[in-house]
């Protein structure tokens, strides 16, 4: 069991979220930063669709009631065990009554605190994700409260001391635009591109976009440069999924992000490519983002170092446990 | 102006190249949605022949293997796929061809009657529709509960039914700046669309009056309430002008 020491509202039980019933108007929620949460199930030889709890608000401190082994993943932040400093992105183990507090992070901004065998929550509609509109999923369809108490599904224990390098250090890809402080993320044009005036089309690429304290896990808000219609429209409404980018009426876009509603009217311009959302995730209010002209195929392949670095993360961790369990003179408990 | 798409043709360069695909104005519109999700649109107007025969696509496309969800809209649907598609075009000719050759599907759906207190707080923009449509809000009531309404698509929110069978004469377009938090149950027009709001929170579309109606419980089986081809039929409970 783990109790919910400290935390302010927006802290929820995540997972990789509820594909399948947008149909029904039910959007995927799930952690907004994907691969924060699969490192973290991946160093703790979970299951892929073990959940966690994603931070956006700090401090966050909680108390391990029995012996756990986690991982804090997704930020750089004091991360201390008992006023034990950790390391980030790495696998720890609790003793029972012990504490865990995390402080606001010098990178990033949503953290993930893993657990082995991840969350255990009432799978609602294929999922463990919390659904807030909707009231349902993750615990009591809530944010996290002080006092609440969680329990993580039987896992193994793991012996301390392995770590993955950040993605944020793996998967650089526009070292040059990180260096200026603005982040890159690639973007295919979308259905109506065109029905943008050419100024906003070339706007839209080469403008640095802020992004506004309204931007939250349904959507962030960006503030730049107007983007124009050639003439106004009113579309029907059509489906959406997270990285669709949106510019309503006022001319500022929204990108829509994890929580967003499964459909809308606005125009499309664009969409930010799945292997980049995590970037997007990770950014925090105020932050400057620049959108990159992107292919069908260079989207498709910007997913292969993703895949290649959880698959060498994959590996390393079977290879650990391996040597562990020889040491322990036994297999898997 | 309503609910029209704006074709241009100048942009038929594929999709590969994140581009759209457009043609003649009586074809439908595929683009791509990120590498993952593609978007048919059916040419034309907002009818329930059209609303059929995309009922038929999902019918459809629901047998493809490679489809992870599916997301109706109003006259278009939303294909998520479960790897990004190395080539899109050879799903986008499968689709062309399915439009042309699917007869309309037809769902007999069940009628549910609706109560509606129209106006009043909760249904603050009946002014507004009213001054759009250049119509005295009775008016606008009467023309709002005189026909019945098909349930075409289920999204944005959980359970929430876009409704075809809005009088031309009431479409509004949606508002520029949202309502923060319209209540659940409020009796919505977003352009030539009909609704009734499943949740409580921000929302586009001009409000005229209200109705107690839990639209979704994730505990009920099917979740939510109406599916596509139900029919809707609202009566006037009060009128508070």
């Amino acid at each position: 069991m783990i109790t919910i020491l400290e935390t302010s509202p927006l802290n929820t039980v995540q997972d990789l979220g509820r594909p399948g019933y947008r149909n029904l108007g039910v959007g995927s929620s799930g952690v907004m930063d994907s691969l924060a949460l699969q490192v973290g199930n991946i160093l703790l030889d979970n299951d892929a669709d073990a959940a966690g709890i994603e931070l956006q608000t700090y401090p966050f401190a909680l108390k391990f009631d029995e012996p756990l082994s986690f991982a804090v993943t997704g930020i750089d932040a004091a991360i201390e065990l008992d006023g034990r400093m950790l390391l980030p992105w790495s696998v720890a183990t609790a003793e029972a009554g012990q504490v865990l507090r995390i402080g606001q992070p010098r990178q990033g901004a949503r953290g993930y605190i893993c657990f082995s065998g991840g969350v255990d929550v009432p799978v609602i509609l294929g999922s463990r994700s919390t659904q807030l509109r909707g009231g349902f999923g993750g615990l009591a369809g809530r944010f996290l409260e002080e006092g609440d108490i969680l329990r993580a599904r039987l896992g193994e224990m793991l012996t301390t001391g392995y770590a993955a390098l950040p993605p944020s250090v793996a998967l650089r890809f526009d070292a040059v635009e990180e260096k200026a402080g603005v982040i890159s993320l690639r973007a295919i044009p979308a259905t109506d591109y065109m029905l943008f005036t050419d100024t906003a089309r070339e706007r839209f690429w080469s403008c640095e976009w802020r992004i506004t304290p309204q931007s939250n896990r349904v959507g962030y808000r960006l503030t730049g440069e107007k983007l124009e219609l050639h003439q106004p429209v009113e579309l029907r409404s059509y489906g959406i999924v997270p990285g669709i980018i949106q510019v309503p009426p006022a001319g500022e876009p929204i990108v829509q992000m994890a929580d967003a509603n499964t459909a809308g009217g606005y125009p499309r311009i664009a969409t930010v490519i799945e292997s980049d959302l995590w970037r997007l995730a990770q950014a925090r209010i105020g932050s400057r983002i620049r959108f990159q002209k992107c292919s069908h195929e260079q989207g498709v392949a910007a997913m292969q170092p993703v895949e290649a670095y959880l698959e060498s993360l994959r590996q390393m961790v079977a290879r650990y446990s391996h040597s562990i369990n020889r040491r322990q003179g036994g297999g898997k408990k | 102006m309503n609910g029209d798409v704006t074709h241009h043709p100048e942009s038929n360069t594929g999709l590969a190249g994140g581009r759209v695909l457009h043609s003649a104005e009586d074809a439908p519109t595929i683009s791509m949605i990120g590498t993952r999700a593609m978007l048919f649109e059916a040419p034309g107007a907002f009818t329930m022949a059209q609303q059929r025969r995309i009922w038929a696509l999902i019918e459809e496309a629901g047998s493809r293997n490679d489809v992870q969800e599916l997301i109706p809209g109003v006259t278009n649907l939303m294909l998520v796929f479960s790897a990004p598609p190395e080539n899109p075009e050879r799903i986008t000719n499968w689709l062309l061809k399915a439009w042309e050759t699917l007869p309309e599907r037809h769902i007999e759906g069940r009628l549910f009657e609706i109560g509606v207190r129209y106006g009043g707080a909760l249904g603050e923009d009946l002014g507004r529709v009213a001054e759009h449509a250049g119509l005295t809000p009775d008016e606008v009531i009467a023309i709002h509960h005189a026909n019945d309404y098909t349930v075409c698509a289920i999204g944005s929110a959980p359970g929430f039914g876009y409704l075809h069978g809005l009088d031309p004469r009431i479409a509004t377009p949606r508002k520029s700046v949202p309502s923060l938090n319209m209540l659940a149950g409020t009796v919505t027009i977003g352009g030539m669309q009909a609704g009734i709001s499943a949740l409580t929170g921000p929302n586009g579309w001009n409000s005229i009056g209200f109705t107690e109606i839990s639209l979704f419980d994730p505990a009920r089986e099917p979740p939510a309430l109406f599916a596509i081809g139900d029919r809707i039929r609202f009566h006037p409970e009060s009128i508070e002008l």
